[in-house]
């Protein structure tokens, strides 16, 4: 069954439309980076893959189900893109990941044995093992952004959506992570990654999708960081050692007290 | 009176089991909202009680059934707004912490009640809690403790990550009104013990206290019960054993006691951290060229007084800014 099929996807946040006319179609076992500019649409795209972000107009089918009738959440897996995975209380490295296990738990039952298997699986597969009993706010932020990518990973999904896992992440850690990652792919899991920068991941893409402006500009065989941002893709040139721009407002910020960002 | 014969007054072990029960329940909402981020929750809502309050002195019901459905009622207004625009929850809650507060004052006036007949919900009157309203408070304090442990695993992940919780196929919706309520039913359960005032104080500065110290939610959610459920007898008996004469109120007094936990906690928190920070590891790089430092008047050891903090395969100790690694019979600058 096909993980993700898209069809005709349109995005509307606040009633501007942000995505038109987006054909996705991703096989199992692909590892399709979605690559972009800020403010391109990717994570948006990302967001209405996992049902976070209502489609305006389109299909979209999960493993050969429509969204509405899906509810197999267990083999999905979402890495979003977060500064750090601290929250106001402190928390074991090993609570944050085995959260992510509650796909497969039922209500008020202990951790079975299996649990704790794929929650220590997990924390082996980042390189975050002999870290569980720390709380999450000791680790750098690179190794909390590994036990985000555990925690979707606790829960053994098939499909794994990951959104710019590497900004702001130091090179050692974006190796480990890598290495997570490929890991992953050896496994047979199927992954979406959203990237502006692919850095060390590269090697393990197997297809390239570009947006731009809210549509598919490019899908195809792997590009370069640089070939992304060349302009035979209508991109201006961003090259990625620029600092990164402000994040990209989709919808104009007319706001009052009581009505934030959308 | 003796303690003895203080503590066999049938008034007395009233109070005692309603501050045990209030102490157990306040801090165990009171960590999911300090997770959210949302310690101030406690606060609007006692506020918002102060109407339901006032209502069920105008028609004459009991305070406590209309201050829980009225907190309830703001409770899942605060929700909705913060689903709605969750940049300005504040500003939200703000409104809701006047209009309660202004509300109250206004409705008690028409009920032909004076403002000393709210003084008791506002600031607690644990002494005078009759046996049926002892019974309500283990029943809500109870359904409030059995569903922040028995739910903590899903109330975890919502509260730790939303959007995460809601791609896990988790009802996050559901999940954030059920804490709403939750907070809105603990704090009538609180109104009795310390008061609508200082609800929030039993609901956070326990798990304030409890994470200088912990680094798992579990512990800190344990603790916090301790403590909280520690406060608010340690209040009461405070208060009680007083000597003649003085005017000790409970409530201020479990709300000071718990305050001063915090306080004592503090600084050993803040010296952990600081000495967690000073013996993390430095990067294994190995260093740019070999650098000798100059005569150096001591020897570093486990006694010398200076950090040793892990360096790869070795230590560095930490020297006046400087990090001087053993090699053979000098140290380098590493």
């Amino acid at each position: 069954m096909t993980p993700i099929e898209l069809t005709d996807g349109a995005v509307a946040i606040s009633g501007r439309p942000i995505l038109r006319g987006v054909d996705l179609r991703v096989e199992t076992g692909e590892f399709v980076a979605l690559l972009g500019a800020n403010g391109s649409g990717k994570s948006t795209l990302v967001r209405a893959l996992t049902g976070l972000r209502p489609l305006a107009h389109g299909q979209l089918r999960l493993f050969g189900t429509d969204l509405d009738h899906f509810d197999d959440w267990q083999r999905i897996g979402y890495v979003p893109q977060r500064a750090g995975a601290t929250s106001g209380v402190p928390a074991s490295v090993w609570e944050v990941v085995a959260s992510g296990r509650l796909t497969r738990r039922r209500l008020l039952r202990r951790l079975s044995r299996a649990d704790r298997a794929a929650i220590d699986d997990a924390l082996e597969v980042v390189g975050l093992s002999d870290r569980r009993r720390d709380g999450v706010a000791q680790l750098s932020g690179g190794q909390q952004q590994r036990a985000l990518i555990a925690r979707a990973l606790a829960g053994e999904p098939e499909l794994i959506f990951l959104d710019e896992p590497t900004a702001g992440v130091d090179v050692p850690n974006q190796l480990a992570l890598a290495e997570a990652l490929r890991e992953l792919k050896l496994r047979g899991a199927t992954i979406v990654l959203v990237t502006h920068e692919l850095g060390p991941l590269a090697a393990l893409v197997d297809r390239a999708v570009v947006m731009r402006d809210g549509r598919v500009a490019y899908d195809g065989a792997p590009l370069t960081d640089h070939e992304v941002h060349d302009p035979w893709l209508g991109e201006p040139h961003t090259h990625h050692h620029h600092p990164r721009q402000q994040r990209h407002d989709h919808a104009p910020h007319v706001s009052s007290p009581l009505e934030g960002s959308p | 009176m003796s303690a003895a014969e203080l503590f066999s007054l049938p008034f007395m072990q009233r109070a005692l089991i309603a501050a045990l029960f209030t102490g157990l329940a306040a801090p165990a909402v009171g960590t999911y909202l300090v997770q959210r981020r949302l310690a101030l929750m406690g606060d609007g809502l006692g506020h918002v009680a102060v109407t339901g309050v006032a209502v069920g002195l105008l028609t004459g019901t009991s305070p406590t059934w209309t201050a829980v459905l009225v907190a309830i009622l703001g409770a899942v207004l605060i929700e909705v707004i913060r689903e709605r625009g969750h940049t300005n929850g504040d500003v939200a809650l703000a409104l809701l912490f006047y209009g309660g507060l202004a509300g109250g004052v206004l409705i008690t006036g028409l009920a032909g009640q004076s403002a000393a007949s709210l003084q008791q919900y506002l600031f607690g009157s644990i002494t005078t809690v009759s046996a049926t309203d002892v019974l309500i408070t283990i029943g809500l304090a109870a359904l409030v403790i059995t569903t922040c442990v028995g739910l903590a695993p899903q109330l975890f992940a919502v509260s730790q990550d939303q959007e995460f919780a809601r791609v896990a196929g988790l009802n996050v919706r559901f999940y954030n009104v059920l804490v709403a309520v939750l907070a809105a039913v603990s704090v009538t359960v609180a109104m009795r013990t310390v008061g609508l005032l200082l609800v929030s104080a039993l609901m956070v500065v326990p798990v304030a206290t409890s994470q200088q110290l912990t680094r798992s939610f579990r512990t800190t959610l344990g603790a916090a019960m301790a403590l909280g459920t520690l406060a608010s007898l340690g209040g009461l008996v405070i208060a009680a054993l007083a000597p003649f004469g003085a005017n000790v109120q409970p409530g201020p007094t479990i709300v000071l006691l718990s305050l001063a936990g915090f306080v004592v906690t503090w600084p050993i928190g803040a010296w952990l951290r600081h000495r967690a920070r000073i013996n993390e590891p430095f990067a294994s790089d190995p260093p740019i060229e070999h650098q000798v430092t100059d005569e150096h008047p001591h020897d570093h050891g486990p006694d010398c007084g200076h950090a040793a903090v892990e360096h790869g395969d070795h230590v560095d100790y930490v020297h006046d800014g400087h990090r001087h690694a053993p090699h053979g019979r000098h140290y380098d600058e590493h």
